[in-house]
């Protein structure tokens, strides 16, 4: 008890004093987040209006395809962009390997399918009627869409924190893609693995109190976003 | 009818194998307000539908202003929004009660938003309720706004269906005062469907009997209450009538 | 009734999954009585050495050996809190200060092996010539930069990457700069990452001869005591931590230093690499032959 106290304590002295390295991977984590969730969301959000609101041959099909991607495991995720990128691999000439670019790259895979999926049911919660009804008030067809989605605004906000979950979360991928090198691929969750391992517990303490804050300001800000929106419902 | 605002012609509307509407002739004049009644399941709301340009019939033709309206294409949107229609459950939007009520202009880019809202939601009796959100409304009061919804930006055409079957006595006659309203002050043409009789007789200039999704008979209400022509509309206005 | 019936098969299929679960997860469970707790490196771990040997001992002892792979840092650790009866490192130094603390009760020597300087085939920075390690590391640092290669370090603290160090230390040099990456994990990622880069790194030779296919890295270094890498087994002090297997952990030492298992690791990898990985080295052995 006495050791965790401890590391605790010196945990809270690395956050507070900005420490140069536990920064560093900080500011590298945001980074490769946000710009995975901004890519996971341009992809994800349209694909699952796309599902929700078209009517096609093999669209239940396309839809278990989604399910499928949503539950797939990250990992192997990690695994594949690996064997593509790797020098013997058919995208090794990119160089992308063990670079940033390489772990966005495996988590808008992991993290598009998610915020699709949760986009298309929402869009698809949306009562029926209401579509009908702003046709018959003149809504053109864009004004008609646009309506559906605000309608579905809740549900789709929580699409999107799914995904920026996901993606925060994500180790096994991003070590794999990543290679967690020092001073340019190494995140908050990488390190926590990498710091355990060399028994330096105090460290992982720390990436572990900062990641749990990340992710509860992120839910704090949605919670925020929903705002009048969960009041309504 | 020559200056009618819906001449329709040959109508059958089938889904799949199975036919839910059928209207050899039917005219609805300008100005006017047209009942539609019959038993349930009668295809009636599908004939409201198509005439709000949400449903395009099967076969057969339908002349809006004179304009053909079924060659194929979709109505376009200028048609389009001349026609309202406010249906038997007020599909509200989840945004404030004046944020629906100011839709219909919103998406036409119509100004003077505002003040136009207001005017309406006293012209409804509910201008206390401006800023309320709409699952916080009793369903006369949504219906209510519903109608205000569709009203403001004066459409030329309201289709209205069973809009008050749900409704406490106060809201019924708030909703048919508005109706008489419209029509004799903007000239509205007002379909309505309705199972209430003594609805019918308060507001109908005609009267259209559909029975089993076939127009069988159209005329004054007392044309097709007390004399009718068929032997079923004989029947539906003796056995239905016990409201 | 048909319902019935049907109620009834799905019933009993289902309690037979679950039984068949039940058997499996039984039969993952050891039925020998005791258990010891080895931590060990990565390395020792990778290079199959003690799924090789330590099924003999499970027998004879009738025990169940569980290997924690781990790296150098977090194996000192795991032995610091008791939650390992015996630790197998190779880093002479922090083990020696582990025994120093109370924490083991005594080291024993096991064998050895080299570490080897591992680049790609071009050696841009030209250190193939060189014999000498340290020598090496002063041209990596004068032509990395320039020369459009990179090192990779394992940055782990590990028992490979303090030697790495204290090369960089010999030759006067803190490495630094984009020529240097540090990946913070086990031998065998880190030398992924550098045949991707196509970079040098030091790794053990065990690890490097079990991966050499997949690799298109060569080694650089010859023969230097600087590479020289002394592997100690020390059983934990039950004075310090009264709940670990000292006896059995005991008996482990003994069996590992014995002459007949040591004879078996001198022989281990030879018929794989045509070269054996590790030196025997106990004191057993050396008495046998000097």
């Amino acid at each position: 008890m006495n050791d965790i106290w401890q590391g605790v304590q010196e945990a809270f002295s690395l956050i507070f004093t900005a420490d140069g390295e536990v920064m560093r991977i900080v500011a590298l984590s945001l980074a490769v987040s946000v710009s995975a969730l901004v890519l996971s969301a341009a992809v994800g959000i349209p694909l699952g209006i796309w599902l929700a609101f078209r009517r096609f041959a093999s669209r239940r099909l396309a839809i278990a395809f989604l399910y499928t991607g949503m539950g797939f495991p990250p990992v192997v995720v990690g695994l594949v962009v690996f064997l593509l990128l790797s020098r013997s691999g058919p995208l090794g000439w990119s160089g992308w390997l063990y670079t940033p670019k390489a772990m966005v790259l495996a988590q808008v895979i992991i993290a598009a399918p998610i915020i699709a999926g949760f986009t298309m049911v929402a869009v698809m919660a949306v009562n029926r009627n209401l579509r009908r009804q702003a046709r018959s008030l003149g809504a053109n067809n864009l004004q008609v869409t646009m309506t559906m989605l605000q309608e579905a605004r809740v549900g789709m906000l929580v699409a999107v924190l799914a995904g920026f979950g996901r993606i925060l979360s994500e180790v096994g991928a991003v070590m794999i893609v990543g290679g967690n090198l020092k001073g340019s691929t190494q995140v908050l969750t990488t390190a926590t693995v990498q710091f355990t391992r060399m028994g330096l517990f105090e460290r992982s303490i720390a990436m572990g109190m900062i990641l749990l804050t990340l992710t509860f300001l992120t839910s704090l800000l949605w919670v925020l976003l929903q705002g009048g929106a969960l009041q309504e419902s | 009818m020559n200056d009618a605002v819906y001449s329709l012609d040959d109508i059958v509307m089938r889904y799949g194998d199975r036919e839910v509407c059928r209207v050899s002739h039917l005219d609805v004049p300008p100005g006017s307000i047209t009942v539609v009644m019959g038993p349930n399941g009668a295809g009636k709301s599908t004939l409201l539908r198509m005439m709000g340009f949400l449903d395009s019939p099967t076969v057969g033709d339908i002349h809006f202003r004179g304009e053909l309206c079924t060659n194929g294409s979709e109505p376009s949107l200028a048609m389009r929004r001349r026609v309202t229609m406010v249906f038997q459950s007020p599909a509200l939007f989840q945004r404030s009660v004046e944020k629906n009520v100011a839709y219909g202009l919103e998406v036409r880019g119509e100004e003077n938003v505002q003040a136009r809202v207001t005017e309406m939601l006293e012209t409804v009796g509910l201008s206390h309720l401006a800023k309320a959100k709409t699952s916080t409304l009793s369903g006369g009061e949504a219906q209510r706004i519903a109608l205000a919804r569709a009203l403001i930006f004066e459409p030329e055409v309201l289709l209205l269906d069973e809009p008050t079957s749900n409704l406490d006595p106060e809201s019924v006659s708030v909703v048919e005062d508005l109706i008489s309203r419209i029509v004799k002050e903007r000239g509205t043409t007002v379909v309505l469907v309705t199972q209430n009789v003594f609805q019918a007789r308060r507001l109908a200039d005609r009267v259209a009997l559909m029975i089993d999704g076939t127009l069988i008979e159209v005329g004054t209400p007392d044309d097709v209450f007390t004399h009718p022509q068929d032997a079923r509309t004989d029947a539906f206005v003796r056995g239905v009538m016990v409201y | 009734m048909g319902g019935h019936r049907r109620r009834s098969v799905k019933a009993r299929i289902l309690s037979c999954v679950v039984l068949a679960l039940f058997i499996v997860a039984m039969a993952g469970c050891s039925g020998s009585s005791e258990t010891l707790i080895l931590a060990t490196t990565t390395s020792v771990h990778d290079s199959g050495l003690l799924e090789e040997l330590l099924p003999d001992f499970e027998e004879k002892e009738n025990a169940t050996v569980q290997v924690l792979a781990v790296g150098t840092g977090q194996a000192l650790a795991i032995g610091e809190r008791g939650d390992a009866d015996i630790i197998l490192v190779h880093a002479k130094a922090r083990e020696e200060a582990f025994v120093a603390d109370g924490f083991g009760k005594e080291r024993f020597d096991l064998m050895y092996n080299s570490f080897v300087i591992l680049g790609p085939a071009s050696d841009p920075a030209g250190i193939g010539g060189t014999g000498s390690a340290s020598e090496a590391f002063t041209r990596l640092t004068a032509e990395l930069p320039d020369a459009g290669s990179s090192f990779v370090s394992r940055g782990d603290e590990s028992g490979t990457h303090s030697r790495e160090l204290s090369m960089w230390e010999a030759a006067g040099i803190d490495p630094a700069g984009d020529w240097y990456r540090s990946t913070g994990q086990g031998m065998g990622s880190t030398l992924t990452v550098a045949n991707e880069f196509q970079a040098y790194t030091i790794s053990d030779i065990g690890t490097y001869l079990s991966r050499q296919e997949q690799l298109d890295l060569q080694v650089l270094s010859g023969d230097d005591p600087l590479l020289f890498n002394p592997y100690g087994v020390i059983p934990i002090n039950p004075d310090r931590h009264p709940d670990v297997n000292y006896d059995l952990a005991t008996k482990l030492v003994e069996w590992l230093t014995s002459f007949e298992t040591q004879e078996r690791i001198s022989e281990f990898g030879v018929a794989e690499f045509g070269q054996s990985l590790f030196t025997a080295d106990s004191e057993e052995w050396r008495a046998s032959n000097p």
